[in-house]
């Protein structure tokens, strides 16, 4: 029997999976679920006697083994040194394009973000880039992004880096580079695929009866509701709060 | 030689035009020197964010003072957006240059080296190159079918930001913030502010002085005790959240903007 578990539980644990492998993952400031989902893979292979993880938190003291400044991270890139790092956006679209820099025509944008921060860099140069967005609606998965921060694929360019997977609150896809499509992978439980259909804003490729995402194990909720969130508690401590706290509603 | 000036002095070299970098937020930030450049009200200035601002970047734009914004982002981080800047955006207060980080670094390390321009990979793809006509796209001469970007060195008139310590002799301490070297490099001048001066110099200890920024960069020093407030500086005090929080709430009207420098603008003069 699976015990019971929160939706961001699931997200952590799915996010370690999505990890698999790595032996450097890189999270961005303000990111602690994927910066959760980096810890949890790492504790677990401690705990099964696999391969390191190292993990640098941007904005962490303890994260964070970085001495060269803010450049390092991106020379760390570039030198194939990092396996790993989450993008998010505003707007995604089915070619995994990404926009966070605001919607209608620049520069005087009909809504603004904060701006571009390192994804077209990072987006070519690191080989498992997951999109992470726990919003899925019709306004953030959109059949063409009003504008491309960072690009999913650039036809004729070699390149190391790219869209891997793509995560929301309803669903997970990978990312097919060949064909440049998302592909339905899992629907978290209680979405549907009909409903992830309506909500998503572009076209992509699904099987007839796609599977539910799996949930965490005892094991693997033992270890995120001890340890995980223990670490988290240096750089996200409000995170680490509310986690303790679903931890306790999810127990009675 | 450095000098080491009042605040009020410090922010005095900056006029009218120039194009100023500032670091990020978690890097060391001169708030307290910003406060005095409003006081002063030099105009027009060029703004180039290393490689990101906040509250700095914010305040600066909602008093008018910028005409050109070079960044890859501006936002207050878990307060939210910086809304002085989106409200500056809507109404096109300002030229603006978009960037990705590591394009502003390159183009501060390009200045650096004295060469015109640093190639810089990924970026290939972004809508980014349509608007940064000063980005080109070359290829590599040294490889077969391998186009690559290339961003033009940046020279800021003034590297402006807050550290710990420095000694009397003009070096600065900035530890592992590696580009507040580069950006002292990069510039034709530098003003710091410090929580502290010392009397012993830093470059005297082998094992910290590889942290020094040396004072043939520095030009002027004034101290401002909690000078990166209500941000934080690296290994001395964390940022004020509630007051930054505080602020993200008071300057989404300009009236409420305006509220909140003035009090801001009264705690610095007392402070000094």
């Amino acid at each position: 029997m699976t015990p019971a578990y929160s939706s961001r539980e699931l997200l952590i644990a799915t996010i370690a999976d999505l990890l698999d492998g790595v032996r450097h993952v890189a999270v961005g400031a303000s990111s602690p679920i994927p910066a959760a989902g980096a810890m949890l893979l790492r504790a677990r292979n401690e705990a099964n006697g696999r391969d390191d993880v190292r993990i640098s938190i941007l904005g962490s003291q303890q994260h964070n083994f970085f001495t060269n400044g803010g450049v390092e991270l991106f020379d760390c890139a570039a030198q194939g040194r990092i396996d790993a790092f989450f993008l998010g956006g505003g707007q995604i679209d089915g070619q995994a394009n990404i926009n966070l820099l605001g919607t209608g025509s620049y520069p005087r944008n009909d809504v603004r973000w904060p701006g571009c921060f390192g994804s077209a860099f990072l987006y070519f140069l690191v080989p498992r880039v997951i999109l992470f967005r726990e919003e899925h609606t019709r306004r953030v998965l959109v059949d063409k992004v009003d504008f491309v921060s960072a690009a999913g694929m650039t036809k004729g360019v070699v390149r190391r880096g790219g869209p891997y997977a793509l995560l929301t609150n309803r669903a997970l896809f990978s990312f097919d580079r060949t064909r440049g499509r998302f592909v339905l992978r899992s629907l978290h439980r209680r979405s549907t695929a009909a409903e992830v259909r309506a909500n998503t804003g572009f076209d992509y490729d699904s099987p007839a009866d796609p599977p539910p995402t799996p949930g965490p194990d005892a094991a693997t909720l033992a270890v995120l509701r001890g340890r995980v969130t223990q670490e988290l508690a240096e750089t996200y401590s409000q995170f680490a709060a509310m986690l303790l706290g679903e931890r306790d509603a999810q127990q009675t | 030689m450095t000098e080491v000036v009042s605040l009020e002095r410090l922010a005095r070299q900056i006029r009218s035009g120039m194009k100023i970098a500032v670091p990020a937020d978690y890097c060391g930030v001169a708030m307290a020197a910003t406060a005095a450049i409003i006081a002063h009200r030099p105009e027009n200035l060029h703004l180039v964010c290393v490689p990101v601002s906040g509250m700095q970047g914010d305040m600066l734009i909602g008093e008018g003072l910028v005409g050109t914004l070079e960044t890859s982002a501006v936002t207050l981080g878990e307060a939210g957006g910086a809304p002085r800047f989106v409200d500056g955006v809507r109404t096109g207060a300002f030229h603006l240059m978009d960037a990705t980080c590591p394009a502003i670094h390159s183009g501060l390390i390009a200045a650096q080296k004295g060469v015109p321009f640093l190639p810089i990979r990924g970026i290939l793809g972004s809508d980014l190159l349509e608007t940064r006509t000063d980005w080109r796209i070359i290829d590599n001469p040294f490889a077969e079918n391998d186009p690559i970007v290339i961003v033009p060195a940046i020279h800021p008139d003034i590297a402006l930001f807050h550290a710990p310590e420095a000694d009397r002799f003009g070096n600065v301490r900035v530890g592992r913030r590696r580009e507040l070297l580069t950006m002292a490099h990069a510039a034709k001048a530098t003003l710091v502010t410090v929580e502290r001066l010392s009397d012993t110099s830093l470059l005297r200890d082998e094992s910290s002085a590889a942290g020094v920024l040396p004072a043939l960069y520095v030009d002027r020093i004034a101290v401002a005790a909690r000078g990166a407030w209500p941000l934080g500086l690296w290994g001395e005090y964390p940022p004020d959240n509630a007051e930054i929080a505080r602020y993200a709430a008071m300057a989404r009207t300009p009236e409420g903007f305006g509220a909140y420098m003035d009090t801001f603008a009264r705690r610095w003069r007392e402070a000094a």
